[in-house]
């Protein structure tokens, strides 16, 4: 079929016709595209040509090295080692699951750590370098390098890590670093950038979170010339950022690590003080944890046995605890009485087993009674009457008052986490506090460390040295900051006349070296380790049963507070065992090798005891787990 | 239609037809390929591996391609017009069962040694047929609804199986090359008026009902039009490659930084820096003279098609050179948008520069379509 002429004719006019049309609007497009192009390449050139170059050079941080912590030996607690790890970059990775599956043949990668690291490979941008895995061995990372060929986008990278060579012993002072979470930074009004480092650690806790600041130092720059892969193609310039400061705290590796062994397996804590300058020399919560499980990451299984524990190896019980502190607080009842001149020292009371108040009877903890009682018998007998009579006679004002100027029911700023206040009544805290008035009763309970009364560890330990010394000394944890001496801290006298502190040392001294005394076979023999002290049993349930035949949780606390040597005070220390039981049996033997680790400088010789105690002592060094002194911490094999 | 028609005693045969090729436009193909690939030899980093190589084995492939097809007379091609069409159908369809996946799309068919990418085929094979189709139409019957609704359907169909793989740039390249055949074919202007407003009305609707209870698509979709709008406010994540490739191509000046010399290629901020955007790279190196002159060289391109197909007095000829040379365009005005930031990244390579065995053979395979027309063209008088 052959079309007519004419319909030819009208079909190539209207072709040309269109095609002109098409033709000059594919021109005009284009004119388009050249203006654009002059526009951008002329007119915004210089613009561009800033943005490229800003573009090639991208400034990164330069994390800096954590300040270390050291005892006061010198001995490090923290420092930093190095770490190996794995980062991938996505981009130049390839098949990301093929890479993931040769590299677990090289490396050990849980399920959850594969699952991980792709879950973020993929939320971030193609470039980011994301972390595999961390802390590995120097074997499995030189396994990667080897096998670098195969594994495109995968490097391995050497950073430091936080690790504890000391493990357990410091791990509730110190605390710990982790990876910095989202919650941290919301925390935060103006973050540090060096925060915004994937997996950047900072203290989670303790010493490490308080003093974070200081630990920290400040972040160097590098510029460097990078790809858009994020690959650094070299370091054009470098301005190194500022190290951390060095802590050096006052605390004694050797005697900390004593103290938290002769606690063993109690739930219990304990504080050694100088009294002269207020150093603490130890300070120790049991049981503890490995800090470093937690700089790793802890694993749920690990972390459940630390939470279902019942003894709460979480809980630092030395500042955080508080507790009822039972007849540790008689000295500060008997200091406030006489300080107020409603008794004097030589002033007998009677005890019959009671005292009796409006229709009901305040016991004595002996039944029988202590017959006539001064201020020196009722401490070294701990007779509970002589004390109920002195609240009622000087009232709960002035025993607060009292306990607060020693050291009970005011923070001690430690840079420790939640250092807990404690608690001396007043009649005004109860009517905020309990809507209620404030009865005569509740004076005759806190009288002997009952009722509302608590203290931690930590002050009844500044409560012993304050007696002992008559100084408001304050506890102090850093030493020094980059070997800047930090101040000691003091008040200056405490205002008690040295004649009223005097009688009640010397009663104290009664109770550990005083046949009649509640801690008499907690005595040590030396003359220059002869100390004075105070037992004390706190109720954790309100009806008598003997310890012996209730479960463990319903025990009554064992405390015991001393200060050695008598005539020359160089140390306070204090021990609360939770549900101990009584505090001459449980806690002060506890205190007793403390005072004569302390003062010996080493585990001390079993001729220091008592003849009758030797065997008993003999046997609990034996089991002790005392970290060897000669070989040390095992840290060289790591760096 | 018989061969007669083409008034065989003035329509040269055997080898003779080589001196009758559109030489012009053979230069200007080899041209614009050369730029290709001086580029691909400069992102490589001064290297012929592994891409300019390549690429000029697969444009030698081409050239002869192209020969070959420009002799066979266009009858014959308008002849198979059909079956080539159906065939790229059934290509399409098996890539959905049998295709390689490649960046996130299926696009290829593995066929032995021979890597197929049918949609590349799909471009031409479309044109050939709505060519064909005008040709057979009387042409007093183009502007009759039920006879632009027919074109419309085969328009529609392969833009469906692409869209499904999913390729968004060969998609669009299939509507409008199909949308310029029929309007160069006469189709009546109210038709193409009634689609682009309707098409502008509803994405007015979409923009609108943004935040409203009656939203037309989703939240993710709406942000993808920011990032195309305002590039800075994702700059690592989607707007990442348009800010780029404006960074490279901006920093070329009158001049570029000269030949190997690009900061942005070498330090491998562009991404698909030898494919998509290799355009970036020519604009920084041998900034808006270079880029200008690449631009001229097209529209050169163009000029001589549009040219051929008005002086060609046969319709199938004249609508499928109109046709091809709609499509190439279409490549690099895209291609050309994206990089500056006129358009949304959508993966449209730049013709005879970017990277790509397809794209290449398949581009001049067409333009030996284009030969075929020009030399078998009627001539003498009427």
């Amino acid at each position: 079929m052959r079309r007519p002429p004419k319909d030819t004719e009208e079909s190539a006019r209207r072709i040309t016709r269109r095609g002109l049309v098409l033709g000059g609007s594919m021109l005009a497009f284009m004119s388009v595209l050249a203006g654009r192009m002059r526009y951008m390449q002329v007119d915004q050139a210089e613009e561009f040509r800033l943005l490229a170059e800003e573009n090639r050079i991208n400034i990164r941080l330069i994390p800096p090295a954590r300040g270390l912590i050291f005892d006061r030996t010198g001995q490090p607690i923290a420092e930093n080692v190095q770490n190996y790890r794995i980062v991938i970059v996505r981009e130049d990775a390839g098949d990301l699951d093929e890479t993931f599956a040769k590299l677990r043949t090289l490396v050990p990668l849980s399920d959850d750590d594969v699952e991980r690291a792709l879950r973020e490979v993929r939320r971030r941008s193609p470039f980011v370098p994301v972390t595999i895995a961390d802390q590995l061995d120097w074997e499995d990372v030189a396994e990667v390098a080897v096998n670098a060929p195969a594994l495109p986008g995968v490097t391995p990278e050497v950073g430091l890590t936080r690790h504890y060579p000391l493990s357990a012993d410091f791990a509730h002072v110190v605390g710990y670093v982790g990876p910095v979470s989202d919650y941290d930074l919301s925390k935060l009004e103006d973050p540090d950038p060096l925060l915004q480092i994937p997996k950047f650690q900072i203290g989670k806790i303790g010493l490490e979170a308080k003093r974070e600041d200081q630990l920290r130092g400040s972040a160097g720059t590098k510029r460097i010339e990078v790809n858009a892969g994020g690959r650094v193609m070299r370091e054009l310039s470098r301005q190194e950022g500022q190290k951390g400061a060095d802590l050096q705290l006052t605390l004694d590796h050797d005697l900390q690590n004593f103290v938290n062994a002769r606690l063993g397996s109690e739930s219990a804590a304990a504080v050694v003080m100088d009294v002269n300058n207020g150093d603490i020399l130890a300070i120790s919560s049991a049981p503890a944890f490995d800090p470093n499980l937690f700089v790793r990451g802890i694993s749920v299984k690990d972390y459940r046995a630390l939470t279902e524990n019942d003894h709460r190896p979480l809980a630092d019980k030395s500042v955080q605890g508080t507790y009822p502190p039972g007849s540790t607080f008689k000295m500060v009842t008997a200091l406030a009485a006489h300080e107020a001149g409603v008794v004097t020292a030589g002033e007998t009371i009677y005890c019959g087993g009671y005292k009796q108040l409006g229709t009901r009877r305040f016991h004595c903890w002996k039944r029988g009674g202590h017959g006539f009682v001064d201020l020196h018998d009722s401490l070294m007998r701990s007779c509970d009457v002589y004390y109920y009579e002195l609240a009622e006679r000087v009232g709960i004002e002035k025993i607060s008052e009292m306990a607060k100027r020693l050291g009970i029911g005011i923070r001690h700023e430690l840079p420790m986490s939640a250092v807990a206040e404690g608690l001396a009544p007043t009649k005004a805290w109860k009517e905020a506090r309990r809507q209620e008035s404030w009865m005569v009763g509740d004076s005759l309970n806190a009288s002997i460390g009952q009722g509302f009364v608590l203290a931690s560890p930590l002050q009844l330990a500044v409560m012993s040295a304050r007696i002992a010394t008559g100084e408001a000394i304050s506890p102090r944890l850093v030493k020094s900051v980059d070997s800047v001496e930090q101040p000691i801290l003091t008040d200056g006298p405490i205002g008690l006349p040295p004649t009223t502190l005097q009688q009640v040392r010397k009663a104290m001294f009664s109770v550990v070296n005083s046949r009649r005394g509640t801690a008499y076979r907690a005595r040590l023999l030396p003359d220059e380790m002869e100390f004075a002290g105070k037992t004390g049993t706190s109720q954790v349930r309100s009806v008598v049963v003997k310890n012996s035949e209730v479960p463990w949780e319903q025990r009554d606390h064992a405390l015991f507070v001393c200060f050695a040597p008598y005539d020359k005070p160089r140390i306070a220390v204090s021990v609360v065992i939770e549900h101990g039981g009584g505090g001459s049996s449980a806690a002060a033997p506890v205190a007793r090798d403390i005072v004569a680790r302390a003062l010996h400088g080493d585990v001390p010789p079993l001729e220091v005891y008592p003849a009758g105690e030797r065997a008993k002592v003999a046997e609990i060094f034996e089991s002790m787990p005392l970290r060897s002194r000669e070989s040390g911490p095992n840290v060289s094999d790591r760096a | 239609m018989s061969y007669l028609e083409y008034r065989v005693q003035t329509v040269p045969t055997g080898f003779s037809k080589v001196l009758y090729l559109n030489w012009g436009l053979i230069l200007l193909l080899t041209a614009v390929s050369s730029m290709g690939f001086l580029m691909l030899y400069s992102v490589a980093g001064g290297s012929l591996t592994p891409w300019a190589e390549p690429q000029m084995k697969r444009f030698a492939l081409g050239m002869v391609a192209m020969f070959v097809i420009a002799m066979v007379p266009v009858y014959f091609w308008r002849n198979i017009a059909a079956l080539a069409y159906l065939v790229s159908l059934l290509l399409l369809v098996a890539v959905e069962f049998v295709g390689t996946t490649g960046m996130g799309a299926q696009r290829w068919i593995d066929i032995g040694p021979l890597r197929l990418q049918p949609s590349e085929l799909t471009k031409i094979t479309l044109v050939m047929f709505l060519a064909a189709y005008y040709d057979w139409l009387d042409i007093r019957k183009v502007s009759r609804i039920f006879w632009v609704i027919l074109p419309v359907l085969i328009i529609l169909l392969p833009t469906f199986l692409v869209l499904r793989q999913p390729d968004l740039g060969t998609a669009i390249l299939l509507v409008a090359g199909g949308g310029i055949v029929m309007f160069a074919a006469g189709v009546h202007w109210a038709y193409f008026a009634t689609v682009i407003g309707a098409g502008v009305g509803l994405v007015a609707a979409v923009l609108k009902s943004r935040g409203t209870p009656w939203q037309l698509i989703q939240d993710y979709q709406f942000r993808r039009i920011d990032t195309f709008l305002d590039p800075d406010s994702d700059p690592l994540g989607a707007g990442y490659h348009i800010t780029q490739s404006k960074i490279a191509l901006g920093s070329g000046g009158w001049t570029g930084r000269g030949f190997m010399q690009g900061t942005q290629s070498r330090l491998n901020f562009l991404p698909e820096k030898h494919t998509d955007f290799i355009f970036t790279t020519l604009a920084e190196e041998f900034g808006f003279i270079g880029a200008a002159s690449l631009l001229t060289l097209y529209g050169l391109i163009i000029v001589f098609c549009i040219a051929s197909a008005m002086t060609n007095k046969d319709r199938f000829a004249s609508l499928l050179t109109i046709g091809i040379a709609a499509t190439f365009f279409l490549f690099f005005a895209v291609n050309m948008s994206m990089v500056m930031g006129l358009a949304p990244v959508v993966g449209v390579p730049l013709p005879l520069v970017s990277y790509g065995g397809s794209a290449m053979l398949v581009l001049l395979a067409a333009f030996g379509l284009v030969q075929s027309a020009h030399v078998h063209r009627p001539r003498g008088p009427a």
